[in-house]
């Protein structure tokens, strides 16, 4: 699916109520007199939103980054998808000029970072992986401080919350305070408030690290909503199906270089291209050369073996007979990439 | 290097403010009972100390004993209220709390929160501060209206502490490494600056000691006004007290670009 068929099937999804809340800016509609955010990054019409090239990063004598090289066009939802330890959150912290590469260029809405990073800033909204919401705030105290750090008066800031808090489904905890809220809507509070300056680019770090699965749900439902808004969106994740859901395209990380790009769909037909059956419930290397001659590849993983086989019907006529096995065939998914490609499991 | 340090510097002349009503709204919630907190103990001193060693000692540079330790608390609480905000409040709002990593990613540079911070503590040190003051001058033990000259000094008593406070904050790995400064450079400051007793019946050598200290030099300034007296040698006080300021504000953000922005 291309990327602009994707936006039509969000933008039915979403209905016509959700859209209209997007159409205008939230702050672009109440910023008179104040030098709007969006207006005062350069380039902000440019299609190439983040451009990292040759970037390496080191502590010590610990490479973190790689030699690494994407970019990421305007309005689309690009993932760095890496076990922990891969260097994500690095990158992220490198994209917004919190920490200084040690080679390469990194530019940001068309502004170099680190040098400018603060005007890159401007049109950046960041919802990190660990929670930072003042937590003695009540809900919209947390925005309004908010908005301060970005030169913004109360009244500028009271004008934008109504719609932040509907962003979030907060509207009735707006007086509650932050260490009252659900882990959920704690989450959806620090997107809120990464709205406050009217972003062009999201930078999520994990955004749903530690959530339920109905919280799960509802971020990758907003972060849908952003998306039809025409933000660009930056997500680091070690949940291969999130990136599936979600990302346009994505870069694989392993110790900090991008071992594969593309969209999740091309990447599973370039490294998989076909369906796989997970076998488990007998001994993996013993049922190994059963199946093999009917393989295109197989994989050990702990008590499972992972059989990618173009015709499906042969490895089950091969373990026919065998009692206590359990068979599993589905559809090849980012997860299978990744083994693939670094042929072990993503470390938790 | 010089041009991270640069872009870590105050964006602007106003920037810091908006972390500083963070703080001022945070402190709101619970002002009454930080206030008293700050209160107890420097009073408990002044009227303990004051009037039990007061009768011992008689009087002192030609005042009561407890007239001329309440100048010394009054610098003593500006020091200790903008000392344990700078360690322990502003320590956990960069550390546990990650407040200072959510303001980074806005407009607001590392070097506009330290700012903020030391603004802010030096308000809490000026409130602390101001109130033993007040107390004090009620009591009629400091001259009036010459002791409204103390305010101000107070302020810049509180932005030196908070300042050489940062300096701790930005090299601490945790909170248990905040007692050393507290015992090994904090009380002996307290007996090095004349705040209890008159700094002449020292030894020479601590003497010399003791002009080094921006404590001796806060005292130097306020105890006058307090009582009245002529003051000598203001430009060399407030001069000192403004390099105890300055630098270690340099000092502090190149610290904490190193442990925060690395």
């Amino acid at each position: 699916m291309s990327q602009d068929q994707k936006h039509q099937v969000l933008k039915r999804k979403l209905g016509p109520e959700d859209l209209r809340r997007f159409e205008t800016p939230a702050i672009e509609r109440e910023s008179h007199g104040q030098t709007s955010a969006k207006s005062s990054v350069p380039d902000s019409l440019s299609t190439v939103a983040v451009d990292f090239a040759g970037v390496t990063k080191s502590y010590g004598n610990k490479i973190v980054v790689d030699e690494l090289s994407f970019s990421v066009a305007s309005g689309e939802c690009f993932g760095l998808l890496g076990p922990n330890g891969a260097g994500k959150s690095t990158i992220a912290r490198m994209l917004l000029g919190m920490t200084c590469p040690d080679a390469g260029t990194i530019t940001v809405l068309g502004v170099p970072v680190p040098a400018r990073a603060r005007l890159a800033r401007r049109g950046i909204g960041v919802v990190p992986q660990f929670d930072n919401l003042d937590q003695e705030f009540t809900v919209r105290e947390n925005l309004l401080v908010f908005g301060r750090y970005f030169g913004m008066s109360t009244r500028q800031s009271e004008a934008v919350i109504p719609s932040l808090l509907e962003f979030a489904r907060l509207e009735r905890k707006a007086d509650a305070r932050v260490s009252e809220l659900s882990g959920g809507m704690k989450r959806c509070l620090t997107m809120a408030r990464a709205l406050i300056n009217d972003p062009q680019l999201i930078v999520m770090d994990e955004p749903t690290t530690g959530l339920d699965p109905h919280a799960r749900h509802l971020i990758w439902e907003r972060l849908r909503a952003l998306l039809a808004r025409g933000k660009t969106i930056i997500l680091t994740t070690h949940f291969m199906e999130e990136a599936e859901r979600l990302c346009d395209r994505l870069c694989v990380l392993e110790k900090g270089r991008n071992i594969a790009e593309g969209g999740p769909q091309a990447l599973i037909d370039e490294h998989i291209g076909c369906q796989v059956m997970e076998i488990y419930g007998g001994d993996p290397h013993e049922l190994l050369s059963l199946v093999k001659p009917h393989s295109q590849r197989i994989e050990v993983s702990g008590e499972t073996l992972y059989c990618y086989a173009p015709d499906p019907d042969q490895v089950r006529t091969q373990l026919q007979g065998r009692a206590g096995l359990r068979l599993l065939l589905r559809p090849a998914n980012l997860e299978d990439v990744f083994l693939r490609l670094t042929g072990r499991e993503m470390e938790e | 290097m010089i041009e991270g340090f640069a872009a870590a510097l105050p964006a602007n002349a106003w920037n810091w403010v908006a972390v500083w009503r963070r703080n001022y709204l945070a402190w709101k919630k619970v002002a009454l009972v930080s206030l008293l907190g700050n209160l107890a103990d420097p009073m408990i001193y002044l009227f303990g100390l004051g009037t039990g060693l007061g009768i011992m000692v008689g009087r002192v540079d030609g005042a009561s004993y407890i007239a001329f330790l309440a100048a010394g608390m009054v610098a003593v609480s500006a020091m200790t209220a903008s000392t344990l905000e700078t360690l322990y409040a502003a320590f956990a709002r960069m550390h546990s709390q990650r407040t200072w990593e959510a303001m980074l990613y806005t407009h607001v540079t590392l070097g506009d929160i330290v700012l903020g911070e030391l603004a802010w503590a030096a308000t809490k040190a000026f409130m602390a501060g101001t109130a033993i003051t007040i107390v004090t001058a009620t009591l009629g033990y400091a001259a009036w209206p010459s002791v409204l000259y103390a305010l101000p000094i107070i302020a810049l008593t509180g932005c030196v502490f908070a300042s050489l406070a940062m300096i701790v904050t930005a090299l601490s790995p945790s909170y248990d490494y905040f007692v050393f400064y507290q015992t090994l450079v904090l009380t002996p400051m307290l007996f090095l600056s004349g705040a209890v007793f008159p700094l002449d019946q020292l030894p020479g050598a601590f003497q010399q000691i003791a002009r080094c200290m921006p404590l001796s030099h806060a005292i130097d300034l306020i105890r006058p006004v307090m009582l009245d007296r002529p003051i000598s040698g203001i430009a060399l006080h407030v001069g000192v007290l403004a390099l105890y300021a300055l630098l270690p504000f340099f000092l502090s953000m190149a610290l904490l670009r190193r442990r925060l922005m690395r």
